[in-house]
C-alpha cells in the first residue's frame, strides 16, 4: 500500500506520488468538503492503530484534541525511529515522503492544526534533506502552505531533524526537543492534546500512521479495516532484520501468519535453526521460536503470546545466537539512552546492564538472575516515560525463555553456544539483493 | 472542590490540587526529593510515589492531580515497596560516608535513607564520580552526592530569573553544572544550598565550621534591605556560623537574599570595634567604657552649653533599630536640638511635613502576588530589593504588568512591559508627561497644584506607559532608592502620589535600608526648625552623634559630610567596626553590637515592627547601642532614660498602633523649587549603591566582596556617549565631580539613557566624587 | 564566528518556528556550526546561545544530550558504526572490527594523521541494511561489506 508502486530510489518526487493517485484524498475532502468529524469517524471504523509502538487507536487520539481551541494548535510527526530493529519509516520517508504530508496535511484539517512538525532521526539526514525537498514541493503545488488548493484551510509544515537521541522517540520528549531543549520526556497528566508542544494542544503520530490515512480516505475505513482482520485494521509495515536471507521492509495484512512473513524474508540464513524473535522492536518481549512460529503478525495475537507488535521490528535470531550477548547488547542501548531524569531509569538501566555484563564475562553470581528480576521490578512502572519499562521488558522475557542459558553461564563461565559457532553466526552478511 | 480519601481520611481539596498537596493537609508525610512547593514539579525522584485506587502501578504525589472520589494510600504496602525500590536506587551510586559529609545530620536523603534503604547493598559495581565544579565564593559542591533532582536548576531559571545552571550530559552521565567555566552569581544564588536535599552543594563559608547539632539556633530578622526578611541564625560557642531563612510567607517566604545569608562573616571581623577609644591630642588611646562614656557626655554637653542645643546635630543610620533611633533622636531632643536625621542619603526633605505619615510600600509585600499593574520610578529592583524583585518576577508570570521609569533599562530578569528611560534631570518631566497622559486618558482631572506645572506635550512613550497603569484594576507605584536620593525627589514622590490617585492605585516607597520606615516612626527626623540631613552637613554643627554610619560611605555627599564632621569639635560615634575614615572625623569610638548581639526592631517597607534578640554575646565590650544611648542620656541627667528594656523602648518608640503613622499616599503638592538646581552642563551621574556596598556589615563579609556583585566601580556609559567622548570601553577615565575627582575604567553601558555616566557610591573608590546626582566631566586619564 | 552561509542557514532554521520561539532552532543550528567548525568548542556554543537569545547552560546542555554533537576535535572524517543488536546479527562487530584494523585505532580514537576518528553508533534505524555505518553523520553507508569498507576508507583517504 504505503510501498506499492514505489520504485527504489527515483519515485518519491511529487508528480510519481501524483501518478499513483497521491493527493486524491486530500482533493477529495476538499472538493466535498468533508467536516472533520466525518473524517475522524472513518478513522475509526478502520480501526487504524497507532504504528509507533504502542498501538493506540488513531481516531480516538484524534478525538481527544480540543474542538474550539483559542490559540494554535500543531501536529507532530514522530518519524525519530531508533528502536533496534525498526526501519520502516525511514523507506517511507525515503520512497514515499508525500503521502505523510498529505497524510499530515489531513489530519491538520481533521483537528485544526495551523503547523506541524516533523521530527526525522538524526542519523537519516539524507532523509531529511529529501523530506524538505518534498515540501518545497508541495508548497510549490500549493498543497501545504496558505490556503490549500484554494479552500482557505491553510497548514503549515516543517521538517525538525534530530541528532541522536533514541529517547526523542517518546512522544513529549519529541517535543521537547522540538523546543529546543533536551530530550527529556514529560510527566503526563497533562497530555500533548492538552499540553503539547509550546504548551499548546497536540497530536502526535508515527510516520506509518499519518502515510496510511490517504489510502483510508480514498478506500473507506470500511475496506481498510478488512484488509486486517478485526480490530487490527490495514496492511502494516515489518521490518525483519537478523539471521534471514533477505532482511527488508515488508508490507502486509495484519494477521499474516509469522512463518509467511519469514518465507516473504527468505528464510532463515543458512537454513540454520530458528531460536527466538523479537517481534516488535528491541523492548518488546523476545518469544522463542515455537511460541513464535504459531503467532500471526497482529496486534492482538502476539499481545496473547505474551510480547508486543511494537512498531513492527521482527530481529529473527538463529541458534548460533548467545541470548547472554544478545541482551547485553540491548541492555546497554537502553542504559546509554537513558535520558537521565528519572531515578530508576539512570540508575537501573546501568545496574541491569551491568549485572548482564558480567554474567557475560563469566563473572556472574548464583544469585543475578534473581537481582535481574528484582531490579526490574523496582524500575517498571515507576518511571515518567515508557523506557524504564522498555529496558525491562528485554531482561525479564531473556531470562524467563532462556534463563537455562543464563544459568549455564553463570555456572560454567561461558557461553551453551560455542565461541566459534557464535563467531559464524554474526558474520558479515549482505543479501545477493542488495 | 474535589474530594479525596487519603490514608482513610475523607477530605475535600481545592480543584488543580496534588496528591501531595492533599497530603500536606492532612499532615502525612511522603517522602520526597525533586518536588518543592515553590518549583515547577518536575516528578524524577520518583521518591513520592503512592498507592492509588484502580492506578495499575504506584503514581508520583507530587504530580498526581487529584480526581474527585479518588482514594490514595501513601504508606500502603505497595507504596512502601515503590518508594524503598527508588530509594534503592538513589543510593546505589550515591557515596554513603555520611560522617564527612557537610551535610551530615541535616540530609533529607541520610534522614529517608535511615527509615527506607536497605542495610547492605546490592549494588557492588563500583560508584559513580562526578567532577566538582566552582560556582563561586558562596556555594560549594561536592557533585558526586548529586541525585538529580534539579531543584537548583530550577530555582535558578524560575525564582532568580536566569538559567545559570543546568543538566548537562544524559542517562547516567547527568551532571548539573554551570556553563563551563562561569560561577553561579545570582544575587539569590545561596538559596540552591537551602534546596538541595543532599550534601551535593554547600555553605562555603560555613564549608566544615560546625555540625549541625552542635549549633543553637535563634530567631532574628535581616538589617540590611527594606524587606526586613526572617533569619534563623546559628550559632556555637556564641559566635555566629550560619544563617538560615526562617520561613515567612508574608514577607521572604522560604528565601534569603545572599545579602541577608552571608553578611554574618563581616561579625567577627577583624575590623570590629571592640573597645571604647577616644582621641586626645591627635592620639587615639583605649579606656573604660566609663571613661569613654563621660567623655562623650562632656562634649556633648559642653557644646550644648557654648551654642545651645542648635550646635549638636546627630545622624543616625537607617540600618540601625528603632529602639537605637529612638533613644538617639531623645537624646538630642533632651539635649535642646531638632537636629536629628538618619535619612543619610537623602539630599531633597521638602516633602516633609506634607505627607500624613511616613512613607512606606503603601501595601503588603505579599500584595505583589495580587497587582496587576506596577510602576518602578527610580529603581535598581533587582539588587536593592532582591527578595520583592523575586515576588515581582512571580506575579509577572501570572499577569502583572511592570512598567519602568528611570535612568537605566538594567536587567531585572522579569518582563518589562514599558519603560521610560530618561536621565535623572528628565525624570520630573516624564513623571508630568505620565499625569498628564493618564488624565486625558482616564478622562480624570489633575489636581488643582499639578496643572501648571505639567509638561505641554507627552511623549509616544509616556502615552505607552500611562496606558499600562491607567489599565489596572490593581496598581502599585514605588519609587526606589535612585528616586528617594533625587535632588527632586519631592516633585516625584508628589508626582508618584498623583499617578496613583488617577490610575486607581496607590504610590509607595521601596525603602532603603531595614529601618527605613522606622526611623520616622521612632523619630529620627527634624521636627519644627531642625536641620536634616544635608542641612547639618551644609550647615556644619559644632558636635555630632554618629550612630553606626561610615562618613565616606554612607551618606549622600562623602567629602562634604567628612569635611564637616572633621571640623567639629567633638564627633561622637556609636559603631560596630572601626575604620580609617572614622578614625579620622571622630572623636570617641563607642563600640556598640551589631543586629546579632543586641536585642531590637526593625520596621520594614510593609510598616510591619519585627522585635529580634540577641543570638549572641557581643563580641569584647560593645555593648548595645540603646544601653549606650540610654547610658548618655543618664549621664546627661536627661528625664526619661530608666528604660527596663529594649521592649520598653520600643513601645515608647511606635506606641500602640504604630500602623496609623504611615503615610496615607495621599496627593500633596511641593510649592517651593528645588534648593539644587541643574547647571545643565556635562554629562548627568547615575549613583547606585551596590549591593554588598549598602551598609557596614555587609561590606565586611569576605565571601561577599569576592562576588561579581562586588567587582570595583567602573564608569558606565552608553555607547553613544562613550563615543562621543573618544573613549572605549576598557580605557580609563578621570572623572570629576564637585571638587573631587577619580580615575575609573570606562564601561559600555546599553541601558543606560544617553549624556549620562552611571557609577556606584558608598566604595571607596568613587567616594571622592561626593553627590550622588549631578553633573560631572569625564575625559580620558 | 560563524560564515555567512552558516549564519543564513540558521536563520531559515529559526524562521521554521513561531516568533517567540527561537530557541527550536538550536539543534539546527548547532549542526550547522558543527559542519562549519568540524566540532563545538565552547565559545561557539555560547555564541549560539547568545544568537538565538537562550541561556548557554540550555545551548550546552542541548549539545551533551545528543550524540551526534561532538564537544571534542574529531578527526577529519567521524566513523560511526553501528554495533546494535539487528547489525551486530548481520555482521556489525566484524566490520567495526574490520575498520579499527584497517585504521588501527579502537572506538573513540583518532588516526595520528587526524584523518579518522572512530564511534560506536546506537541504532540508525537502518537494520535492515546492516552492516551500516555513518561518515560525518550525515552520509550513510549500507551494507558494508569488507571490500567496500575498502573503497569507502580509500576514498576518504584521498578526500
Ligand atoms: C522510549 C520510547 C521510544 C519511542 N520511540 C518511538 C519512535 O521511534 N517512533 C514512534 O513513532 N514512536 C515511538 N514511541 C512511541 C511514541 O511515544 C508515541 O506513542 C507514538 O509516536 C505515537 O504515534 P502512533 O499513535 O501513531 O503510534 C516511543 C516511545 C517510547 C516510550
Ligand atoms: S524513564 Fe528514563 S528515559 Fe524516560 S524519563 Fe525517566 S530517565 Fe528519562
Ligand atoms: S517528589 Fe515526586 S517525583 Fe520527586
Amino acid at each position: 500500500m504505503i510501498l506499492a508502486g514505489v520504485d527504489g530510489d527515483r519515485a518519491w518526487r511529487l508528480q510519481d506520488y501524483l501518478a499513483r493517485g497521491g493527493y486524491s484524498a486530500l482533493k477529495k475532502i476538499i472538493s466535498e468538503k468533508i467536516p472533520p468529524e466525518a473524517i475522524i469517524a472513518e478513522l475509526k471504523t478502520a480501526v487504524l492503530r497507532g504504528r509507533g509502538g504502542a498501538g493506540f487507536p488513531t481516531g480516538l487520539k484524534w478525538s481527544f484534541m480540543p474542538r474550539s481551541f483559542p490559540g494554535d494548535k500543531y501536529l507532530a510527526c514522530n518519524s525519530d525511529e531508533g528502536e533496534p530493529g525498526t526501519f520502516k519509516d525511514r523507506d517511507i520517508l525515503r520512497y514515499n515522503p508525500h503521502s505523510v504530508i498529505e497524510g499530515m496535511t489531513i489530519a491538520a484539517y481533521a483537528m485544526g492544526c495551523a503547523r506541524g512538525y516533523n521530527y526525522i532521526h538524526g542519523e537519516i539526514f539524507e532523509i531529511y534533506q529529501r523530506f524538505e525537498e518534498a515540501l518545497e514541493e508541495a508548497r510549490a503545488a500549493n498543497l501545504l502552505g496558505a490556503d490549500i488548493l484554494g479552500s482557505g484551510f491553510s497548514f503549515d509544515l516543517f521538517a525538525h531533524h534530530g541528532y541522536g537521541a533514541y529517547i526523542c522517540g517518546e512522544e513529549t520528549a519529541l517535543l521537547e526537543s522540538i523546543e529546543g531543549k533536551k530530550g527529556q520526556p514529560r510527566f503526563k497528566p497533562p497530555f500533548p492534546a492538552s499540553y503539547g508542544l509550546y504548551g499548546k494542544p497536540t497530536t502526535i503520530n508515527n510516520t506509518e500512521t499519518f502515510a496510511s490515512v490517504p489510502f483510508i480516505i480514498n478506500m473507506g475505513g470500511e475496506a481498510f479495516l478488512n484488509l486486517g482482520k478485526p480490530n487490527n485494521g490495514g496492511m502494516k509495515l515489518f521490518s525483519v532484520s537478523g539471521h534471514v536471507n533477505r532482511p527488508g521492509n515488508y508490507e502486509i495484512p495484519l494477521g499474516t501468519p509469522f512463518s509467511e512473513l519469514l518465507e516473504m524474508a527468505g528464510g532463515m540464513r543458512g537454513g540454520r535453526k530458528l531460536k527466538a524473535v523479537i517481534p516488535g522492536g528491541s523492548s518488546s518481549p523476545v518469544l522463542p521460536a515455537d511460541v513464535m512460529m504459531s503467532c500471526t503478525m497482529d496486534y492482538d495475537s502476539i499481545s496473547k503470546a505474551g510480547s508486543m507488535l511494537g512498531s513492527g521490528a521482527v530481529i529473527v535470531m538463529d541458534e548460533t545466537t548467545c541470548m547472554v550477548k544478545a541482551l547485553e547488547r540491548l541492555s546497554y542501548f537502553y542504559f546509554e539512552e537513558s535520558c537521565g531524569q528519572c531515578t530508576p531509569c539512570r540508575e537501573g538501566t546501568g545496574w541491569l546492564y551491568r549485572v548482564v555484563h558480567r554474567i557475560e564475562n563469566g563473572l556472574g553470581r548464583a544469585d543475578d538472575l534473581d537481582l535481574l528480576n528484582s531490579v526490574t521490578g523496582n524500575i517498571m512502572g515507576r518511571t515518567i516515560c515508557a523506557l524504564g519499562d522498555a529496558a525491562s521488558m528485554p531482561v525479564q522475557s531473556f531470562i524467563k525463555h532462556f534463563g537455562g542459558e543464563f544459568q549455564y553461564h553463570i555456572e560454567n563461565k561461558k557461553c551453551l553456544v560455542s565461541p566459534e559457532v557464535q563467531y559464524e553466526g554474526s558474520q558479515i552478511y549482505v543479501s545477493p539483493s542488495c | 472542590m474535589l474530594e479525596i480519601e487519603i490514608d482513610g481520611q475523607q477530605i475535600q481539596v481545592p480543584d488543580g490540587s496534588t496528591v501531595m498537596d492533599a497530603a500536606a493537609k492532612i499532615g502525612s508525610y511522603i517522602p520526597h526529593f525533586c518536588y518543592h512547593k515553590k518549583l515547577s514539579i518536575a516528578a524524577n525522584c520518583r521518591m513520592c510515589l503512592v498507592q492509588v485506587e484502580k492506578a495499575p502501578k504506584p503514581l508520583p504525589a507530587c504530580a498526581t492531580p487529584v480526581t474527585n472520589g479518588m482514594k490514595v494510600w501513601t504508606h500502603s504496602e505497595s507504596a512502601v515497596k515503590a518508594q524503598k525500590g527508588v530509594m534503592e536506587f538513589l543510593l546505589i551510586n550515591h557515596p554513603l560516608d555520611c560522617p564527612i559529609c557537610d551535610q551530615g545530620g541535616e540530609c533529607q536523603l541520610q534522614d529517608l535513607a535511615v527509615g527506607y534503604g536497605g542495610s547492605q547493598s546490592r549494588y557492588q559495581e563500583e560508584k559513580r564520580v562526578v567532577l566538582n565544579k566552582n560556582l563561586g565564593s558562596l556555594v560549594a559542591t561536592d557533585m558526586t552526592r548529586c541525585i538529580n533532582c534539579t531543584r537548583c536548576v530550577r530555582f535558578t531559571t524560575e525564582i532568580a530569573g536566569e538559567m545559570e545552571l543546568g543538566q548537562a550530559f544524559r542517562g547516567e552521565h547527568a551532571e548539573i553544572m554551570p556553563f563551563v567555566e562561569k560561577t553561579v552569581d545570582s544575587e539569590l544564588s545561596g538559596n540552591i544550598i537551602d534546596l538541595c536535599p543532599v550534601g551535593a552543594l554547600t555553605s562555603k563559608p560555613f564549608r566544615f565550621a560546625a555540625r549541625t547539632w552542635e549549633l543553637s539556633r535563634r530567631k532574628s530578622v535581616s538589617p540590611h534591605d527594606s524587606l526586613g526578611a526572617n533569619l534563623i541564625v546559628q550559632t556555637k560557642h556564641d559566635v555566629v556560623k550560619r544563617v538560615l531563612p526562617l520561613e515567612n510567607e508574608a514577607i521572604n517566604e522560604c528565601w534569603l537574599s545572599d545579602k541577608d545569608r552571608f553578611s554574618y562573616e563581616a561579625l567577627n571581623s577583624a575590623e570590629r570595634l571592640q573597645r571604647p577609644q577616644i582621641k586626645q591630642g591627635g592620639e587615639w588611646r583605649e579606656v573604660d567604657w566609663q571613661t569613654a562614656l563621660e567623655f562623650a557626655a562632656n562634649g556633648l554637653r559642653g557644646i550644648a552649653q557654648q551654642h545651645g542645643g542648635q550646635g549638636l546635630g546627630a545622624l543616625l543610620s537607617p540600618h540601625a533599630t528603632v529602639e537605637e533611633l529612638y533613644l538617639g533622636q531623645k537624646l538630642m531632643r533632651g539635649l535642646g536640638t531638632d537636629n536629628v536625621d538618619f535619612r543619610l542619603r537623602q539630599t531633597d526633605f521638602r516633602a516633609d511635613g506634607r505627607r500624613s505619615g511616613a512613607p512606606w510600600l503603601g501595601m503588603p509585600i505579599a500584595g505583589v502576588g495580587e497587582l496587576d499593574r506596577l510602576l518602578v520610578i527610580g529603581s535598581f529592583l533587582r539588587k536593592d530589593a532582591p527578595l520583592l524583585a523575586q515576588r515581582v518576577r512571580q506575579a509577572a508570570k501570572r499577569g502583572l504588568q511592570v512598567g519602568v521609569v528611570g535612568p537605566t533599562a538594567e536587567e531585572w530578569l522579569l518582563p518589562v512591559r514599558s519603560r521610560m528611560v530618561v536621565p535623572p534631570s528628565g525624570m520630573v518631566s516624564a513623571l508630568g508627561q505620565l499625569v498628564r497622559a493618564l488624565s486625558e486618558q482616564k478622562s480624570v482631572v489633575v489636581s488643582e497644584a499639578f496643572v501648571s506645572s505639567l509638561p505641554a506635550a507627552v511623549s509616544e512613550e509616556a502615552s505607552t506607559l500611562a496606558r499600562l497603569v491607567g489599565s489596572g484594576e490593581r496598581v502599585a507605584i514605588w519609587l526606589g532608592n535612585l528616586a528617594v536620593q533625587h535632588s527632586q525627589a519631592a516633585e516625584l514622590e508628589a508626582l508618584a502620589c498623583e499617578i496613583g490617585r488617577l490610575s486607581g492605585g496607590r504610590a509607595g516607597v521601596i525603602g532603603e535600608a531595614a529601618n527605613s520606615v522606622g526611623g520616622y516612626l521612632a523619630g529620627a527626623v527634624p521636627s519644627g526648625t531642625g536641620l536634616n540631613a544635608k542641612g547639618m552637613i551644609d550647615s556644619p554643627r559644632k558636635g555630632y552623634v554618629l550612630l553606626a554610619a561610615e562618613p565616606d560611605l554612607d551618606f549622600a555627599d562623602a567629602p562634604r559630610t567628612q569635611a564637616a564632621l572633621q571640623s567639629a569639635e567633638i564627633v561622637v560615634s556609636l559603631s560596630a567596626f572601626d575604620s580609617p575614615a572614622l578614625r579620622e572625623s571622630a572623636d570617641v569610638l563607642l563600640p556598640i553590637a551589631p543586629f546579632s548581639e543586641t536585642s531590637g526592631t526593625f520596621v520594614n517597607c510593609e510598616g510591619r515592627a519585627q522585635s529580634f534578640n540577641a543570638v549572641a554575646k557581643p563580641l569584647g565590650e560593645c555593648r548595645p547601642g540603646w544601653k549606650v544611648l540610654r547610658v548618655l542620656g543618664t549621664l546627661l541627667g536627661l528625664n526619661d532614660f530608666a528604660y527596663e528594656d529594649s521592649e520598653a523602648v520600643s513601645k515608647a518608640a511606635l506606641g500602640a498602633d504604630y500602623t496609623r503613622k504611615l503615610a496615607g499616599g495621599e496627593t500633596f503638592h511641593v510649592a517651593e523649587a528645588a534648593s539644587v538646581t541643574d547647571s545643565g552642563a556635562g554629562l548627568e551621574r547615575v549613583a547606585d549603591v551596590p549591593i554588598y556596598f549598602a551598609d557596614p556589615v555587609v561590606r565586611r563579609s569576605a565571601p561577599l566582596q569576592k562576588t561579581k556583585d562586588a567587582a570595583v566601580p567602573v564608569a558606565r556609559l552608553s555607547p553613544a556617549t562613550l563615543a562621543q567622548l573618544g573613549v572605549s570601553s576598557g580605557e580609563r577615565v578621570r572623572v570629576g565631580q564637585g571638587s573631587g575627582t577619580v580615575e575609573l575604567v570606562a564601561a559600555a553601558d546599553e541601558t543606560l539613557a544617553a549624556g549620562c555616566v552611571r557609577i556606584a557610591a558608598a566604595h571607596r573608590t568613587t567616594a571622592a566624587l561626593g553627590a550622588l546626582s549631578g553633573r560631572l566631566s569625564v575625559e580620558r586619564a | 564566528m560563524l560564515s555567512q552561509e552558516s549564519l543564513q542557514q540558521i536563520d531559515r532554521e529559526v524562521a521554521k518556528y513561531p516568533a517567540d520561539q527561537k530557541q527550536s532552532a538550536v539543534m539546527a543550528a548547532l549542526r550547522i556550526a558543527q559542519v562549519e567548525k568540524g566540532w563545538l568548542p565552547q565559545e561557539l556554543i555560547a555564541f549560539i546561545a547568545d544568537y538565538l537569545e537562550m541561556p548557554a547552560i540550555a545551548a550546552y546542555e542541548v549539545a551533551s544530550f545528543y550524540n551526534m554533537y561532538d564537544l571534542e576535535p574529531v578527526g577529519k572524517h567521524k566513523i560511526t558504526v553501528c554495533t546494535n543488536l539487528p547489525c551486530a546479527l548481520s555482521g556489525g562487530v566484524h566490520a567495526a572490527d574490520y575498520v579499527k584494523q584497517k585504521l588501527g585505532i579502537d572506538f573513540n580514537e583518532t588516526t595520528a594523521d587526524g584523518k579518522f576518528t572512530l564511534k560506536e553508533g546506537e541504532c540508525m534505524g537502518a537494520c535492515g541494511d546492516a552492516p551500516v555505518l555513518l561518515v560525518n553523520n550525515h552520509h550513510m553507508c549500507s551494507w558494508m561489506t569488507k571490500e567496500k569498507i575498502d573503497q569507502l576508507l580509500a576514498d576518504l583517504e584521498s578526500k
